[in-house]
């Protein structure tokens, strides 16, 4: 029995190194002067996802939502196996809180044949964790969070080890449901040489677009969408288009997407500063350390 | 949808496992009865489960002054359908301003489940949480928001979140950041129990198994902390930890560098993705000081920073600023507190 996965990727900013403006003056990331990254813990649902595939058969396909420029995670999604890539973009999709975000990925996902949702536990950027849960409310299934190791799955039951913070449970489900997965899950298989050559040169139509721009700056704008509708089907018939949809293709509500479909709104964004407060230099040596000593005995912060 | 309303209580959703109460939301209740008598309303706590009546009035003695009680034997252990239902409907029907959740496995499960389904407003893993006014870029003044404050961004920034116009105003909250309450055995408050049905529909998942196990050491309720970082060097030289540890009475900690390179297990990581912690003195050796180290710890009372390099900047949060070789400093520190601890056993024994 073959079982099609679903996986939720993002592209996010490595917030490992951040440098330069991070942030913009209205409190929103500056996603521009950060290194993009595969978020780490959506490759671990991909590699869950591909997995089931290598046991049972089925397809793996991927969704983003993001800027045009994600499609660098959905090609290296394909890179490391997955058969389809989805790439979700508009620019009323912009400053979606979680809420929002689930809407519009629960709206992209329902287009789709599905037993199998998987998503990272938490992305870097927010360190939510409510994106994966939010959607499976959305999508009306069960949902099994923090999965720490490859699941089993048997006709439409799947079952699955999760981690509670203090210990672990297992846990068994009728699919379809929703699987958020821990960096401990596996180890993600690395991009195959061979797809690497074969999507190399994929695109989304947006990429296809600005491609065609750059190259007739000359050009008129119905000559350059006559061009890009040339190109789409080119690279469609080759495999090598990546699908691209907005709100308007998705059906979506905007009163749910965007701004307007995200309760939460940033009042204030500091940069963390780190407390000023007295600092006593003490010397390395005997006499200095016993000095300390007695001034915490003496604080009656250490008995 | 549930819309504003400036009477609504503020709600503790009350995470209990085996008839005990978790951490976490006791430590929520201290914050969230100064988020009520701020705003002059009622503190609820929200107590589901199978048999759990005796824990209400420990709720109302840590604070309450209602709690909503929720029992059925389907409730005995956590899930998440079950659970999001009783408390949205509950939600529903008493319309409170504020819900707020322990940042555990269970709450970081349920809260946006719930946020889901009211379609309201949730910010994960706040470490504060205050009450204040946000005026909107169109002039516009909300008083009295909640104030949802959380690092964000690999902890790179600290973001202040509100929602003003869909509530309730809802937060998990990092384990450890607020302080413990003292109970108090005199309070009196109103036990509200709620009349629940359940079908095994509601049950989509079935537990099989489950192993939790205790902690190899409870960092939240030490009063002297030693942690080590990837400066100590070794598993072997994470000795001296253990050993500055044990002559002042105090617990070993590391950070997460230490822990990746083996020094020491996991329960012991003070940080952002470990224990926050508040004792009243905080050793750190051979430990920089990454922004997400210093999240988990400064709010010590004291701390003692010894490293050898004098801009790391761990000695930014330090109260004692100690630049040297830790092989040399820790041991000196141990022989001094050894020779001080002798002065004065004799000096009583006179």
């Amino acid at each position: 029995m073959a079982y099609n996965c679903v996986v939720l990727v993002k592209q996010v900013p490595d917030t490992k190194r951040v440098t330069g403006k991070a942030m913009n003056d209205d409190g929103t990331v500056n996603r521009a002067a950060l290194p993009a990254i595969f978020n780490p813990e959506d490759l671990n649902a991909l590699e869950m996802a591909l997995d089931i595939k290598d046991r049972f058969g089925g397809m793996v396909t991927v969704i983003t939502m993001g800027l045009p420029a994600a499609v660098v995670t959905l090609k290296d999604a394909l890179y490391r196996g997955a058969d389809e890539a989805i790439l979700v973009t508009d620019a009323r999709c912009a400053a979606s809180d979680t809420l929002a975000t689930s809407y519009i990925l629960s709206c992209a996902v329902k287009r789709i044949k599905y037993d199998v949702v998987l998503c990272g536990r938490q992305a870097i950027d927010g360190d939510t964790a409510q994106v994966g849960p939010q959607l499976a409310e959305k999508l009306g299934i069960p949902q099994i969070t923090y999965v720490e190791k490859p699941v089993e799955i048997e006709g439409r039951t799947i079952t699955a080890q999760r981690n509670i913070g203090n210990g672990w449970q297992k846990v068994k489900a009728q699919l379809p449901v929703l699987l958020t997965v821990t960096g401990e899950a596996n180890v993600p298989r690395v991009a195959a040489a061979k797809k690497m050559m074969k999507y190399k040169t994929a695109i989304t139509p947006a990429g296809v677009e600005q491609k065609i721009k750059a190259e007739n700056s000359h050009a008129s704008a119905d000559e350059i969408k006559e061009l890009a509708v040339q190109k789409c089907s080119e690279m469609d018939k080759k495999g090598l288009l990546i699908e691209q949809w907005n709100l308007d293709f998705l059906k979506a509500d905007l009163t749910w997407c965007g701004r307007s479909g995200s309760p939460t709104k940033v009042h204030r964004i500091q940069s963390v500063v780190l407390a000023a407060k007295e600092t006593k230099s003490i010397e390395p040596t005997d006499e200095g350390l016993a000095g300390m000593i007695h001034e915490l005995l003496d604080d009656k912060i250490i008995a | 949808m549930i819309d504003v309303n400036r009477q609504g209580e503020v709600w503790v959703f009350a995470e209990q496992h085996g008839g005990l109460l978790e951490d976490t939301p006791i430590e929520l209740m201290s914050k969230g009865r100064h988020l009520a008598d701020i705003l002059g309303v009622q503190l609820g706590a929200v107590l589901l489960g199978d048999n759990v009546k005796a824990l209400a009035r420990k709720l109302i003695q840590y604070g309450a002054d209602k709690v909503y009680l929720a029992e059925h034997p389907l409730l005995e252990h956590y899930q998440t359908n079950s659970y999001t239902r009783i408390i949205f409907d509950l939600i529903q029907k008493y319309k409170p301003q504020i819900v707020i959740y322990g940042a555990t496995a269970v709450g970081r499960d349920l809260g946006p489940r719930i946020a889901s389904v009211t379609k309201a407003g949730l910010t994960a893993d706040c470490t504060d949480l205050q009450i204040g006014d946000h005026k909107t870029t169109d002039g516009q003044m909300h008083k009295n928001l909640l104030f949802q404050i959380r690092p964000a961004f690999g902890g790179n920034i600290i973001a202040t979140i509100i929602n003003y116009d869909r509530w309730p105003q809802m937060a998990t909250v990092r384990e450890g950041v607020m302080a413990m309450p003292t109970p108090n055995t005199d309070r009196k408050g109103q036990v509200i129990t709620e009349k629940v049905q359940l079908s095994p529909q509601e049950m989509p998942i079935e537990i099989l198994e489950e192993h939790t196990r205790a902690k190899k050491v409870d960092l939240k309720a030490a009063r002297i902390i030693v942690a080590g970082g990837a400066g100590v060097g070794s598993k072997d030289n994470f000795r001296l930890i253990w050993d500055l540890a044990n002559c002042l009475g105090g617990a070993p900690a590391a950070t997460r560098a230490a822990i990746d390179l083996g020094f020491i297990d996991h329960d012991h990581q003070v940080g952002q993705t470990g224990t926050t912690v508040r004792p009243s003195l905080y050793v750190a050796v051979g430990i920089s000081g990454a922004i997400q180290h210093q999240a988990g710890m400064n709010q010590s009372q004291k701390i003692v920073a010894i490293n050898n390099d004098p801009q790391a900047p761990i000695f930014d949060v330090a109260h004692y600023k100690i630049v040297g070789d830790l092989n040399e400093v820790v041991p000196k520190m141990i022989k001094t507190i050894k020779e001080k601890g002798f002065k004065e056993a004799i000096g009583e024994g006179k």
